[in-house]
């Protein structure tokens, strides 16, 4: 049981690590960037960029024109998520401000 | 990376889920400004029952005995003194076209800070002190100042000193889009928003007199009293506009434009809700 649970769990680590390992392409950095794009151009809609996603996102494009895809696509990868945060939590505190509001 | 993220967003979720469970009211949905201003009156003077009304105006130093002392000695020779000189020249030096400021205020721009902002009518909108001072700029054909600081700063700070010890008398007129403003400054000022999840209620009612790092936060009333302000921090004179978005960039939010709706808007609300306190301004702050 034992040596089953630690091939498990050796099986599983693999194929978490092994796509961060794999270099990434100009092809990825590209999808990257768009997603990441997309994402902080909806948070500037709803009026709540946050400063870290569009530093992430200018440091995908300088890592790119530097031809370094891997921190590239990284980047982008992380400032979609911070963005993907920010709309969250423009919808989140649409009606929830009134929780903090002194009445 | 992808860890960092994740705990960003872990943050996010707790923080709302801890202060929904200890604020558990649900506000009222219809607006009163007017029970609004007293209900934050209250909830200041019951938090500090120990400060004097009109000391609110003087933020931090309201707060902390020690800064208080520091700070009168500081008025003695007070930073912002170079900007009040500058603000009194432009003030009154003449447009190109020969007029001057005075023309274009009531009561020719002498002691009227206390009722800015105000709702107008005619252009639908809230108007600032910062606003009416580039509108009346190019009225007159001049190109308008930098709302942060500056000559923006200095005239401000003029016009705040002739009105020092006169009670904010901020109006909301019978008019649904004067009061839609009003509701949507005190919603900016409760939304929390940036990656650190703050709101100007997170520092200014939640934590004033706490300290973030080696600063004395200033409690929401009567905060915009002693504006324009000399900050040390900034080595220089700010406005309003100016501590609004640099309020934004400390949360890591990205700033707005200067004087767009929402700031004018949180300027409307705070102003209103510190009806009665005089204004301090010029000030200056750590």
């Amino acid at each position: 049981m034992r040596i089953l649970i630690s091939a498990l769990a050796t099986t599983m680590l693999i194929a978490a690590v092994a796509p961060a390992l794999a270099a990434s392409t100009e092809a990825d950095y590209k999808a990257a960037y768009a997603a990441a794009e997309s994402a902080n151009n909806e948070a500037g809609k709803l009026r709540n960029q946050w400063t870290t996603a569009v530093s992430a996102l200018s440091a995908a494009k300088k890592a790119a024109e530097a031809g370094d895809f891997d921190k590239a696509t990284a980047e982008a990868k992380k400032s979609e998520q911070l963005s993907k945060a920010a709309i969250f939590q423009t919808n989140e505190q649409k009606e929830n401000w009134k929780q903090m509001e002194i009445r | 990376m992808m860890r960092s993220v994740l705990g960003s967003a872990l943050g996010l979720v707790i923080a709302a889920l801890t202060f929904g469970a200890v604020h558990t009211a649900v506000a009222a949905d219809t607006t009163n400004p007017e029970a609004d201003a007293k209900a934050f009156r209250k909830f200041f003077t019951d938090k500090f029952p120990k400060v004097k009304f009109d000391d609110f105006v003087n933020g931090p130093y309201s707060m902390d005995e020690g800064l208080y002392q520091q700070w009168k000695e500081k008025e003695e020779f007070p930073p912002y003194e170079f900007a009040l000189d500058m603000g009194k020249e432009l003030f009154a030096k003449p447009f190109k076209n020969g007029k001057t400021f005075a023309d274009c205020f009531p009561n020719k721009g002498i002691g009227i800070r206390q009722n800015y902002p105000y709702f107008d009518e005619k252009q639908g909108k809230v108007v600032t002190l910062e606003l009416a001072i580039n509108q009346c700029l190019e009225s007159n054909g001049e190109k308008p100042y930098s709302y942060t600081k500056d000559e923006m700063a200095a005239v401000t700070a003029y016009m705040a000193f002739t009105s020092r010890g006169k009670p904010f008398d901020i109006k909301i007129p019978n008019d649904p889009r004067a009061l839609a403003a009003y509701e949507n400054g005190k919603k900016y000022f409760y939304t929390r928003r940036g990656q650190l999840n703050f709101s100007c209620a997170s520092c200014h009612v939640q934590s004033p007199g706490e300290r973030i790092r080696a600063e004395v936060l200033a409690p929401a009333i009567g905060i915009l009293n002693a504006m324009p302000i000399y900050r040390s921090e900034w080595g220089g004179m700010g406005t309003i506009s100016r501590r609004f978005t640099s309020c934004n960039s400390q949360v890591r939010g990205v700033p707005l434009n200067p004087q767009d709706d929402e700031y004018r808007d949180v300027e409307y609300y705070l102003s209103y809700v510190s009806n009665g306190l005089p204004i301090s301004g010029p000030g200056a702050r750590p």
